[in-house]
């Protein structure tokens, strides 16, 4: 891996995602610049599967920095986003000082509340220096974690320095890129968003699906790469509770592929429809009809 | 690469207009403030202003921080920026439309009320009248006395004792920890510090305990013409409780669905429901429940009902079109969440019975079937959310009338 420069204009941009296989819309290339070129953190909503965390991976990857992932959840707290003291080893340096003799307690107290015993997680580590420049962190799935995590978060973001009580002040010497993902399971705060450049990520359009999928699972022949982008965006017209997004279409082309299938018939549907539709309630809506009307418009010519 | 002057943004046209693009914005609804102008400006610095979707791109990243917003943001720039037809001269070239029209905010209507009244004695005489009219035994009367049978002093009276309600906390534990003497946790990191003063030998053990959080409420409120009597009320009820703990969502429902828990957010009852009823289409209209509960369960219930919400589903389940998709519906609502309780104004009626097919179709998925038609049905419901809930998916119909 090595480092490469930033892009100096949108279609710079555009060209750094595309060498790596991501195809994005011009509108998230411009975000994903400015956010480079203005040093805010990028927040991207929208639906589970259209790419969100893609884009992380891939600029890490393209500009040759380091990718730090912080997964949200519910339970999430400092101690395991941000730093954590090594009880264990500070137990054993505490006997140390003991059988030596050493009783000076000052000592003892700044001795074992050192560097070296603490445990660095995600947010901490995306704040330490790097060869290759300072690194990607991607903090996934926001809407996880509880409120009291974002209003710690908004701290860092700002000032992208961590304080921990017994140690100081870690700031950045040079912040890093920042790149926040929610599938909107709760709404966040505006205080957060505002420090940030929003960006909702939507479905692509047939032609770029294709494009995507042609890149993504290049084994698959021209007919069927365009039968089964053709009964997804169709399946997205119907009213179901959760519409397969780019990652499924990949998967469900890729299983159509190791299946040898050339085109799509109602039997190779309906054997593969799981990797399409998560929700048995719309697995069931697609038998019968609606099943024959959305092959039927996707088959024909 | 030119480097960006953070603290001194350009001036000029290029200024003024993404100036006045931000106050049309404002006056649209989407919250602007100054900062982001600022950020506006030098974003536009650091793309070529030659490409329209490239500046659309930049300003929509910038002043949009909303899915909701992004369609009034998308009218605005056309509007604004429609005159340009050379796009490079744009942000030169257009003049400044003129927002000063704006209409001063109406007064509240007890403020009006207030600079109506005729005298101050005459409204101390009325207190004082009112007062006495509301003897011990009245209040008894209040308590038993059906909301859609009052008058408008016997209303405010209520509006009152449902500001005072308390909803119990019905406290879940989440995964966080917090300092706790009774805890079972060790907390380590205390332990060692606090052990260090005497030499780090370990004297006392410092514990974490759970955090425990108050459970989501989700309200959905049924403001159909048959409801119209009750609606006014519980939406006085809901927005006291909205006021007093956090995670609550307040939904109204009567032809179509209407999220209105930002609008109960403001701190005064009567601004809170003028910005509801300013917000619903289909207030006092027909009902379409199943179609609601669609809207519902597929827009918001992965959103609202995580981290074991408790449903409040108000309704008098009167819906003509009651066929399978109610039930199907029903069915979902009360697998998404732990608790299901339905308040039903009709239960009023001591003759009540489940006849009409709406009210059949709903009735195998709740926990719980409860009246809410006066003030000690309110606290009935508040004293069950009190207790501990039943298992869940046990469909114990309870008809405490």
């Amino acid at each position: 891996m090595s480092a490469s420069a930033l892009p100096k204009s949108v279609d710079g941009m555009l060209e750094l995602l595309t060498s790596r296989g991501y195809l994005a819309e011009r509108s998230l290339a411009t975000v994903a610049y400015l956010s480079l070129r203005m040093g805010r953190p990028l927040f991207l909503e929208g639906e589970a599967g259209v790419g969100k965390t893609e884009i992380a991976k891939v600029l890490s990857a393209a500009l040759g920095r380091k990718l730090i992932r912080l997964q949200c959840y519910e339970g999430l707290d400092v101690a395991s986003a941000v730093y954590e003291w090594s009880s264990a080893a500070q137990m054993i340096a505490i006997r140390l000082a003991e059988a030596a003799g050493d009783t000076d307690r000052e000592q003892l107290s700044s001795d074992i509340f050192a560097e070296r015993f603490l445990i660095k997680r995600p947010l901490l580590q995306a704040l330490e220096p790097d060869v290759a420049g300072a690194p990607v962190l991607l903090i996934d799935e926001l809407d996880r974690a509880d409120e009291a995590f974002e209003a710690y978060l908004l701290e860092i973001l700002s000032d992208f320095q961590v304080t921990i009580p017994e140690f100081g002040t870690i700031k950045a010497p040079q912040p890093p890129i920042v790149i926040i993902t929610s599938n909107r399971t709760r709404e966040i705060h505006d205080a957060l968003k505002r420090r940030c450049l929003y960006h909702w990520v939507d479905y692509p359009e047939a032609e770029r699906e294709l494009a995507i999928v042609k890149s993504r699972v290049p084994d698959i022949s021209a007919k069927l790469s365009q039968q089964v982008v053709r009964f997804v965006q169709a399946l997205r017209d119907q009213d179901f509770y959760k519409s397969p997004g780019v990652a499924e279409t990949i998967d469900w082309a890729t299983a159509l592929t190791e299946l040898d299938a050339r085109s799509l018939t109602p039997q190779m549907v309906g054997d593969t429809l799981g990797a399409l539709l998560k929700y048995q309630d719309d697995i069931a809506r697609m038998q019968g009809d609606t099943l024959q009307k959305v092959l039927k418009e996707a088959t024909s010519d | 690469m030119t480097n960006i002057d953070h603290l001194n943004p350009p001036t000029g046209h290029m200024a003024d207009n993404v100036v006045g693009f931000a106050r049309a914005l404002r006056a649209a609804g989407i919250p602007v403030g100054p900062g982001a102008v600022i950020d506006a400006l030098n974003a536009l610095q650091a793309i070529e202003i030659g490409h329209r979707a490239d500046v659309y791109a930049t300003l929509e990243a910038i002043f949009v921080k909303r899915h909701e917003h992004m369609l009034i943001f998308a009218q605005a720039f056309d509007l604004f920026f429609r005159a340009a037809e050379d796009w490079k001269h744009m942000l030169d070239s257009v003049p400044l439309p003129d927002h000063a029209k704006k209409k001063p905010p109406p007064a509240s209507r007890r403020v009006q009320e207030a600079l109506a009244q005729p005298s101050m004695r005459d409204e101390a005489h009325e207190v004082q009248e009112q007062e006495l009219r509301l003897s011990v035994s009245d209040k008894e009367i209040l308590q038993k006395k059906d909301f859609a049978q009052m008058s408008a002093a016997e209303i405010a009276e209520v509006t009152r004792a449902i500001a005072n309600m308390k909803l119990p906390q019905a406290e879940l534990r989440t995964r966080r920890y917090q300092p706790d003497a009774k805890g079972l946790k060790l907390d380590m990191r205390r332990t060692l510090r606090s052990s260090l003063r005497t030499g780090g030998e370990i004297i006392d053990i410092r514990k974490l305990g759970l955090i425990e959080k108050p459970a989501p409420i989700v309200a959905l409120l049924d403001i159909s013409g048959s409801m119209s009597e009750y609606t006014r009320l519980f939406l006085h009820f809901l927005h006291a409780i909205t006021d007093a703990r956090k995670r609550v969502s307040v939904f109204l429902f009567g032809t179509r669905l209407t999220n209105v828990t930002r609008a109960l957010r403001a701190r005064d009852p009567d601004e809170a429901l003028a910005s509801c009823s300013s917000s619903v289409e289909d207030w006092a209209g027909g009902t379409r429940i199943a179609t609601s509960l669609h809207s519902f369960n597929k827009l918001w219930g992965r959103r609202v009902l995580g981290q074991g919400a408790i449903v409040l589903l108000i309704s008098d389940g009167l819906e003509r079109e009651a066929d399978a998709k109610l039930a199907f519906e029903m069915d979902r609502l009360h697998r998404s969440c732990r608790r299901l309780i339905w308040l039903n104004p009709l239960l009023r009626y001591s003759a009540f019975e489940a006849k009409a097919q709406g009210i059949k179709m709903m009735l195998p998925h709740v926990d719980e079937f409860r009246p809410v038609h006066n003030l000690s049905s309110m606290e009935g419901l508040i004293a069950a959310l009190s207790a501990p809930p039943p298992p869940h998916h046990m469909s114990r119909i309870r008809s405490a009338a």
